[in-house]
């Protein structure tokens, strides 16, 4: 990371730098792994990642202390499922790469396209968002691409993990991409399935070294052996060589399958190609039918990312969609976290603190269901994390985990609280966009001696 | 639609023609009178029973806010409202009528209905299949012609969302922005009906939907037609209106003296009607400096602005807005979607509000339509957090008074004042928190949504027999 000297100069000197001490005391802690928030806690991070949280903790003697009586303070949140940084303004081409229709699917790595000096980023960080599952979408092929996680920093370096899982659309897009069915998205499933797999297979070892694991094994999508002629194909072939590779390391286990699909008999199909394919580490995002089959879901294990807030029959596949969909997975025991699936998913992707809160609304209303405080906040924090398999890395308050902390005016669910001071990797990021910019050129519509364009 | 002056003129050119036929040139025919009201509201109030709300606080939607209050509604109508504290219009304890139901209001608010200004429920109704399609008549940059409510679908499963999760009980269901002129609004009562009419606003005036900016010109002038740029979609709005002008002087004279009847057009009709002021112009325009044009071109043109939808730059002018009497329906938060939309900020409605302009809150969207309270609060507090002293009672403006004026329904519902249509939403907390939920909403005193009764939930027809029937939304 790179950010102590940008920051130094964004925020001045006393802005802590990565490898600085600083100790959080006197707000109301949420850890975001669940649990309840701790009145008057204490947050300590050191070398930019938490070293404690919680009740009663030490401060060490070398701690930068920042006073948060009155304030929240929390992990950054996660965006469980976005578009962010692969756009500054959606509805221009030249400034948008979500999606492609070039001749690679599986093979497109989301990660040289994400543009952290994008407006959203931004908007995003201020509003107390740190980190963000990054999902390329759907172009000719039922396979996006690789995404990514990214963190929302003031630096050019976004990309936390890149190459983080595979994309790919088994719903209503999945079957228009497929030319007009589910049934021909799962045969070309199975066949790139079938293809990655006869590519690892034949690929043969280099001499010289390579693969540390196993001889002959690639090591990722990008391995030599994978890309030259060393591994031999078959004839009849779909994929390029680029995407069958891509393929590999998600049949071997090794790279997240994250599966969209909204209706009930497509979240089934997905637990049956767990069945088929054991070695799979399987992410559903959307399903917003999934209450209907939440014993199910909680039964295979499979971490769900969900829409909070969907709750019309938008499509023939989300038929049974409310808001309760949530609550209900949760109380089923589905590993249940919230993104914004196609909800404005380049930009918005904050907005999920307030869904989070509309969730816990949910509890109060017979008949619906929804969830307590902390399991909401662990919705957008924790949640997607662990979904991914980063919850060591990212998501919680835990000690460990990096020294990503947002400070709020007040309880981070409510929308009258907003954040007031955000850490990424233990260094203080700057709040100001382009909105505060406007904002504070436009406060106060007075005539002055020249024109607004002088006001900064 | 009101019926306006025409239908008076119409009245005295027979009267005038009658003396005339005395002469001896050939007595002129008297003008035939339109029909301004083809296709009129069949909503008549459902029954409900007089209920008095006790011990809740009220925001009243014009500014008022009374804690520990009273509200009696009776025969549909806001009857009396009174508080121990901040005031009321009766003494500080209401007395229930007999067989009234008494609701104890502790630790809830009562407001008036949401009103959502701009939404296309029923144009673009869920599920959003293609053959649903039905908000814009891409088919020409000037289609005055259209009327949304010949589109709007009254088994959209939307309108029940935005009844039980939102508390709207009242909307504006207008044409896309495809067009510089996409053709009239409609006024819709948020009730469950068979029909259009069986939800239509009675004596509620047209809107008529116009748009600036980038959509015109790039459906058109991806065609390869005209607009293809900003001035294009400027040239062809002022050539419109120019031929609204001869058309209206035609009918004007023929109104006045009779004689044989000009050619009718649907499209120059509805302009007519702008012009004479009977229907409310709805500008959908987001930049500052597009805004200001079009306030020049309606005073060029000779007709009112009435309020610009998404606005994100009225910021930018809110001293000119203000000045000019528009509103701004605006979203709180929303930005960066298209290039026209690059400048919006958090502050937009405060800031306008702050000016003395007209602030609306308004969705264009089946599910922030259910949030609309939520997006007020996000305002409210960026506005506050911007040093603005926004008070709770203030910001409600924003979601019931200043709807109605935008609709020209303010003079029955938006506000709880005695009288006035028994619209209203009790929250079950407060209604600027996201752990706040309506708990019942009333609409002309009818107990429309309970959210303790799962047989007060409205389930369309589309719903019916499905995965989900009559589940919480």
């Amino acid at each position: 990371m790179i950010r102590s000297l940008v920051l130094a100069l964004l925020v001045g000197t006393a802005a802590p730098a990565s490898a600085q001490t600083v100790a959080i005391i006197r707000g109301t802690v949420a850890l975001g792994d669940g649990s309840e928030p701790i009145q008057s806690g204490t947050v300590i991070i050191r070398n930019g990642r938490v070293a404690a949280a919680g009740y009663q903790i030490g401060i060490p003697p070398d701690a930068q202390v920042i006073d948060a009586t009155g304030k929240w303070v929390t992990p950054g949140l996660v965006a469980g499922f976005s578009r962010l940084g692969l756009s500054d303004v959606d509805a221009v081409e030249g400034a948008t790469d979500i999606s492609a229709n070039g001749p690679f699917s599986a093979a497109l790595d989301i990660a040289p396209a994400i543009n952290p000096n994008g407006q959203p980023v931004a908007v995003n960080r201020s509003e107390g968002l740190t980190r963000a599952i990054v999902a390329p979408a759907t172009g000719r092929s039922i396979f996006a691409g690789q995404g990514a996680l990214i963190d929302t920093g003031a630096d050019l370096d976004p990309v936390t993990r890149a190459r983080l899982f595979q994309f790919v659309e088994l719903g209503e897009q999945g079957a228009e991409e497929a030319g007009g069915s589910r049934a021909s998205a799962h045969v070309l499933l199975r066949n790139a399935l079938r293809e990655a797999a006869e590519l690892g297979r034949f690929s043969t070892p280099l001499s010289g070294g390579g693969a540390r694991e196993r001889p002959g094994v690639p090591e990722n999508a990008r391995d030599e052996k994978l890309l030259t002629n060393d591994a031999r194909r078959s004839d009849d072939v779909l994929l390029t060589r680029f995407d069958a590779a891509a393929l590999v390391p998600v049949l071997r286990g090794r790279q997240i399958l994250m599966i969209h699909a909204e209706r009930a008999t497509d979240l089934l199909q997905v637990l049956a190609l767990k069945r088929e394919f054991p070695s799979l580490r399987l992410v559903i995002v959307g399903a917003d039918e999934g209450w209907t089959v939440a014993d199910r879901l909680a039964a295979s294990g499979i971490p769900v990312i969900a829409s909070a807030m969907s709750d019309l029959p938008a499509s023939f596949e989300s038929v049974a969609a409310t808001q309760s969909n949530v609550g209900r997975m949760r109380a089923a025991g589905v590993k249940v976290s919230v993104g914004t699936i196609n909800d404005d998913d380049t930009r918005m992707a904050s907005r999920a603190r307030f869904y989070a809160g509309n969730l816990v609304a949910l509890s109060k209303i017979p008949g619906a269901a929804g969830l307590s405080w902390g399991e909401a906040l662990a919705a957008i924090t924790s949640g997607p994390a662990e979904a991914v398999g980063l919850g060591g890395e990212i998501g919680s308050l835990r000690p460990g985990r990096r020294g990503d902390v947002v400070i709020w005016s007040g309880d981070p669910l409510d929308n009258a609280s907003a954040a007031e001071m955000v850490l990424i990797d233990g260094v203080q990021q700057p709040l100001t966009t382009r909105q505060t910019r406007l904002r504070d050129r436009y406060r106060d519509l007075r005539q002055d001696t020249l024109p607004e364009a002088y006001r900064r | 639609m009101r019926s306006g002056p025409a239908v008076v003129a119409a009245v005295a050119a027979a009267l005038l023609s009658g003396c005339a036929a005395v002469g001896s040139k050939p007595a002129k025919a008297p003008a035939v009178r339109i029909n301004a009201d083809p296709y009129p509201s069949t909503y008549r109030a459902y029954p409900g029973a007089a209920t008095l709300i006790r011990n809740v606080t009220i925001l009243d939607g014009e500014g008022g806010r009374i804690e520990r209050g009273e509200i009696l509604l009776v025969n549909g109508k806001v009857e009396a409202i009174a508080g121990l504290e901040g005031g009321g219009t009766a003494p500080a304890i209401l007395q229930a009528p007999a067989g009234a139901v008494v609701v104890d209001g502790t630790g809830k608010y009562v407001t008036p209905g949401i009103i959502d200004v701009h939404s296309h429920l029923g144009d673009y109704p869920s599920p959003g299949v293609q053959a649903h399609d039905d908000g814009n008549e891409a088919t020409a940059p000037a289609r005055p012609e259209v009327w949304a409510e010949h589109s709007v679908w009254p088994q959209d499963p939307g309108f029940s969302r935005a009844l039980a999760n939102g508390g709207v009980t009242a909307l504006q269901v207008l044409p896309g922005s495809a067009n510089l002129f996409g053709g009239r609004s409609v006024t819709l009562k948020n009730v469950p009906a068979r029909t259009m009419q069986g939800m239509k606003f009675p004596g509620a005036p047209y809107g008529l939907k116009m748009a600036c900016g980038e959509n015109p010109k790039r459906v058109y002038g991806s065609k390869g037609q005209m607009p293809a740029t900003r001035m294009g979609n400027i040239a062809v709005t002022r050539q419109t209106w120019i031929n609204a002008a001869a058309y209206k002087r035609k009918w004007d004279k023929y109104e006045a003296e009779g004689g044989e009847m000009p050619g009718r057009d649907l499209a120059m009709d509805t302009l007519r009607g702008v012009m004479a002021g009977d229907i409310l112009v709805h500008n959908h325009c987001y930049r500052a400096d597009e805004m200001a044009i079009m306030i020049d071109l309606a005073k060029e043109a000779g007709y009112q602005i009435g309020t610009f939808h998404h606005a994100t730059e009225s910021y930018k002018i809110a001293d000119l807005l203000a000045r000019e009497g528009i509103c701004s329906a605006m979203w709180a938060d929303w930005y960066g979607f298209k290039m026209e939309s690059y400048d919006a900020i958090k502050e937009n409605i405060a800031f306008v509000d702050k000016a003395g302009a007209c602030a609306i809150v308004h969705s264009d969207d089946p599910n922030s339509i259910q949030r609309l309270n939520q997006e007020a609060a996000k305002a409210m507090a960026a506005g506050r957090r911007a040093g603005l002293n926004i008070t709770e009672e203030h910001a409600w403006t924003w979601l019931s008074g200043n709807p109605a004026k935008a609709l020209g329904i303010a003079d029955r519902t938006g506000s709880l004042k005695p009288g006035k249509m028994a619209d209203v939403v009790l929250w079950n907390g407060n209604p600027f928190s996201n752990y706040t939920r309506p708990e019942r909403v009333w609409i002309d005193g009818a107990l429309m949504y309970d959210a303790n009764n799962p047989r007060l939930r409205p389930v369309s027809d589309f719903e019916l027999g499905q995965p989900g029937e009559g589940d919480v939304k």
